[in-house]
């Protein structure tokens, strides 16, 4: 990677530095450090109304008194929250004139996952024109949408557009005490999408091609609130598979998601950031709250595809609220070089007949450390409630750990839970088949991989699963040994 | 006063009524001091999330039993296998009990723990093999180092297959209104030795035990140790039992647990594979009902390539009763050509029944099969229905489809003596007397 540890450092010693000369709270990036007055700050700033500001500053006090967790199988050295600017408006200036001048490493991953060259200058930050394709795709979008009354915005304009919405539901899922991150996210959260949908109404394109234009550089306190009304649909895809060179080292994201009677949302995250270099210095670390309601006949489904970050902590999770309610998870996971990634699902049943899917696949390479943690909870009334739980992983050499922590708890008799796990590795007679079928031996891994993954591959939207078999292949680069 | 502070101020007390020079004196300080920074365990650790001790220890017990009770060997004939002819280690109050005892000097050795430690002859073992595998993790360990003092020693040297079977057997009598116990064995099986054991904790009474037992097996290149846990005790007594198995090359060590019975039942169950080609086999038993509590925590360490392990428990849980299991497989990266599997299967009978499994694996190293799988379910009702069709009742359908679910565990019991008293106790169990032998 052309990007190393020194940049890294500079990039961090010049913004301190950079810092040291805001204090004006006026200003477009808040001087380091976290208070009740620069939570109050961050609120006027985003012009929010009285209820918000409250919400934020309860939040912080939480938070204020709760200390970092660390049961997760992951090492890191702790970020100091002292020393984190929280508010920073986004940077309007193109760090590039011209793809030319963009690190050709990055720009040769964009070639092999085949974006456009208009997305490319968007994700790498080189300045674009204003007539650029994707900006009236948007506008169409925004009609489309708006037509059928769906609402998808910023989360701040949420708030001051569509308070009543946002005041009853945030907070409703990951409440601001719910964990260490979550209430410095409540306290602290710069942006993040909104999205309603209303009764009866299925959003007719995949939000994610918008999302994916439009939102490119999100911060790095994230706040999702999706809410899909009685009888609605939705697919929802965040994040991106090109790799983001983001400059924040912590990212601590909450995502709720309301499904209401009979609605269905289908969550899809694509995550690929800077993972660190191969040495394993540097890196962002990915610590999100993601969870989803369901009431009665809702469904909720989340696939995410893992490959980025040089530490992962994530467990999107949904609560069976509501009878005949479904949750499903299906995640790939991958680490390389010094990756650690601690991620699972938490599947809550508490209404009757309830049923919940769990397929998770690890790819460990390297010298990296990968980990399944999960809880599968049926509760007493939760009667004929039924999981499936599948973790495969799979090792590419001995250096790496592959670790399986699934938590079962069941309280009542009619439930059907059952869990399996294997561990192993790409087989050397399957690798010799294809090498005698003239598939070299990297692409026969890749290929292997994919065979591996296709569970999971085949659950995101079409585009997508394109894309990420790319990612899983780019991601495992190197690594035979 | 509480327990813990009791139990630090009677060790003064305790370590004179020993003797005070033994190399064991440092351990046994050593050991209190660990007790009294960690304490008893409590729900807020990882490995004791599901288990609380609370309603354990509550009670004031006493820690120095009065002396042997007069207890006839037909008192307790029915807690012993007594149709084979076995070697016994019986132990009354924590005391050992020489006229219920059957003992040997003769090839192997088959005594007591208090008898090897002041012995000479036996310094060599004591010091090469004494308190080496226990984990410091929980307080119970350290506590039970501290008060070592009584229990099994058992030495098998090389090339000797033991000729019968050893029972060690746990009496409490009631006298004292709540009693401790802490009973401390080690099992010492040399090259190429074979041994079965047999173990049990039973009280006599319905006041309240505490057994915190620890004990130590090695068994060396080529050994084979067949060791069975009977758990079918009172329903005021609990059990903590914590049990360290060190492998070496080539051996095989099995273990079986059955636990029909007692309060609290935490078994603490380590393998340690420190050498290639060793087979483990951890397997159990659980049916329990009303309250009570059993807590399976296994841990089994790959080290060295070539190894196995199998484990299989099964559990049915009826109403208000709890069970817990907590089996993890670690493997170390230089343990290739690992066979690892694990198995949980739970039926449910009630709703006021709960389980909790945490099958986890930690694996480090890339050639391995590692598995584990678990299940909660009930009886399959298209089963239950074939049976009735075919007139047998309800009950007792339901018994023999539980039988069956069970009897991957029985399979592999090498003692038919035994099989057939667990094959009695789960009828019994279920409530159902069929005309022939399940």
């Amino acid at each position: 990677m052309a990007y190393t540890e020194d940049d890294l450092k500079k990039e961090l010693e010049t913004k301190e530095y950079e810092y040291g000369f805001y204090t004006d709270i006026e200003s477009d990036t808040f001087p380091i450090g976290l208070n009740e007055d620069v939570v109050r700050a961050i609120s006027k700033r985003k012009e929010e109304p009285e209820w918000m500001t409250d919400w934020r500053i309860e939040a912080y006090r939480i938070w204020e008194s709760m200390i970092e967790p660390e049961w997760a199988n992951v090492r890191y050295t702790k970020p100091d929250f002292q020393a984190i600017s929280y508010y920073s408006a986004p940077n309007k200036k193109p760090k590039y004139d011209s793809l030319d001048e963009v690190d050709p490493e990055l720009r040769a991953t964009f070639e092999k996952l085949g974006i456009s060259m208009d997305e490319q200058k968007m994700l790498a930050g080189v300045a674009v024109d204003v007539v650029m394709d994707s900006v009236s795709v948007a506008t169409t979008f925004k009609k489309t949408l708006g037509e059928k009354g769906i609402i998808f915005c910023s989360i701040s304009e949420a708030i001051r557009e569509h308070p009543e919405l946002v005041r009853k539901y945030i907070g409703s899922v990951v409440p601001q005490k719910d964990n260490f991150y979550a209430a410095l996210n409540s306290a602290v959260f710069s942006d993040g999408s909104f999205c309603y949908i209303p009764k009866g109404v299925r959003c007719p394109m995949e939000l994610s091609t918008y999302f994916r234009i439009n939102q490119a550089g999100t911060g790095q306190f994230e706040r999702t609130l999706v809410i899909a009304d009685e009888g609605s649909y939705v697919s929802y895809l965040e994040g991106c598979t090109a790799p983001s060179r983001d400059e924040n080292q912590l990212h601590a994201a909450v995502v709720e998601l309301i499904a209401l009677d009979d609605a269905e949302i289908k969550y899809s995250t694509v995550q690929n950031w800077f993972p660190g270099n191969k040495e394993g210095k540097g890196g962002v670390y990915n610590f999100v709250t993601k969870r989803g309601i369901c009431e009665k006949n809702a469904k909720i489904s989340w696939t995410q595809v893992e490959t980025g970050s040089a530490v992962t902590w994530k467990y999107p999770s949904c609560i069976l609220k509501g009878d005949n309610s479904i949750g499903e998870f299906y995640s790939i996971a991958v680490t390389n070089n010094y990756q650690q990634a601690d991620t699972g699902t938490k599947m809550i049943h508490l209404g009757k007949n309830t049923k919940s899917t769990i397929i998770s696949k690890g790819i460990s390479a390297g010298k990296s450390q990968n980990s399944y943690r999960g809880l599968v909870q049926i509760n007493s009334r939760a009667t004929n409630a039924r999981n499936f739980s599948q973790c495969d992983s799979l090792l590419m050499g001995n250096k790496c750990g592959a670790h399986t922590f699934p938590y079962i708890e069941v309280k009542n008799k009619s439930a059907k839970v059952e869990h399996e796990a294997t561990t192993s590795k790409i087989g050397e007679d399957q690798i010799f088949y294809c090498n005698q079928r003239g598939i070299p031996t990297e692409k026969a891994i890749a290929l292997i991989v994919n065979g591996f993954s296709k569970e999971v591959l085949n659950k995101l939207p079409m585009e997508f699963a394109v894309e990420a078999q790319k990612l899983l292949e780019i991601s495992l680069e190197g690594s035979v040994g | 006063m509480e327990l813990k502070d009791k139990l630090i101020s009677s060790f003064l007390a305790f370590e004179e009524a020993c003797d005070v020079d033994s190399d064991i004196h440092n351990l046994r300080c050593e050991a209190i001091k660990e007790f009294e920074t960690m304490g008893f365990p409590s729900k807020k650790q990882e490995a004791w999330k599901y288990t609380s001790l609370n309603s354990v220890l509550k009670y004031d017990y006493s820690v120095f039993p009065k002396k042997e009770d007069a207890i006839e060997y037909r008192d307790i004939k029915k807690y012993l296998i007594h149709d084979i002819d076995t070697y016994n280690l019986i132990f009354i109050d924590g005391i050992f009990s020489s006229h219920l005892s059957q003992t040997t000097h003769d090839k192997i050795d088959v005594c007591l723990m208090s008898s090897a430690m002041a012995k000479p002859k036996y310094k060599g073992i004591i010091d090469q093999y004494f308190n080496k595998i226990v984990s410091k993790e929980n307080g119970f360990n350290s506590l039970n180092t501290a008060f070592a003092r009584e229990g099994a020693f058992i030495h098998i040297p090389k090339n000797i297959a033991a000729n019968k079977p050893v029972q060690i057997i746990n009496f409490a009598t009631g006298n004292e209104s709540a009693l401790m116990i802490q009973p401390r064995n080690l099992i010492v099986v040399e090259e190429n030795a074979q041994i079965q054991i047999i173990e049990r904790h039973q009280s006599l009474t319905d006041h309240p035990v505490l057994t915190n037992s620890v004990t130590e097996i090695f068994a060396a290149k080529r050994a084979t140790v067949d060791y069975y846990k009977i758990q079918n005790d009172r329903p005021s007594a609990s059990l903590i039992d914590n049990t360290f198995i060190d492998q070496k090359d080539d051996s095989n060590c099995s273990m079986h647990t059955f636990s029909f019975g007692g309060k609290l039942t935490r078994n603490n169950l380590n393998f340690y594979q420190r050498g290639e080609h060793i087979d483990s086999t951890l397997k159990g038993i659980t049916i329990i009902e009303d309250k009570q509590h059993v807590d399976h925590n296994t841990l089994v360490h790959h080290i060295f390539p070539n190894c196995e392990s199998h484990q299989d428990y099964k559990g049915i849980f009826a109403e208000k009763s709890t069970g817990v299991f907590n089996g993890k497989i670690v493997v170390e990266k230089e343990a290739q050509k690992i066979n690892a599997f694990q198995s949980n299967n739970n039926i449910l009978l009630d709703d006021s029944a709960t389980i909790n499994s945490k099958p986890q694996l930690e694996i480090f190293a890339d050639d391995v099969k590692c598995s584990h799988g678990c299940t909660i379910g009930q009886l399959d009702e298209d089963s239950l229905f074939y049976l009735r069709s075919r007139g047998i009742p309800l009950k007792e359908a339901k018994a023999l489809l539980m039988y069956a679910f069970a009897n991957n565990v029985l399979e592999s019991v090498k003692i038919p003596e035994i099989k057939k008293r667990i094959t009695h106790q789960i009828a019994l169990k279920l409530g159902v007397s069929l005309g022939f032998d399940l």
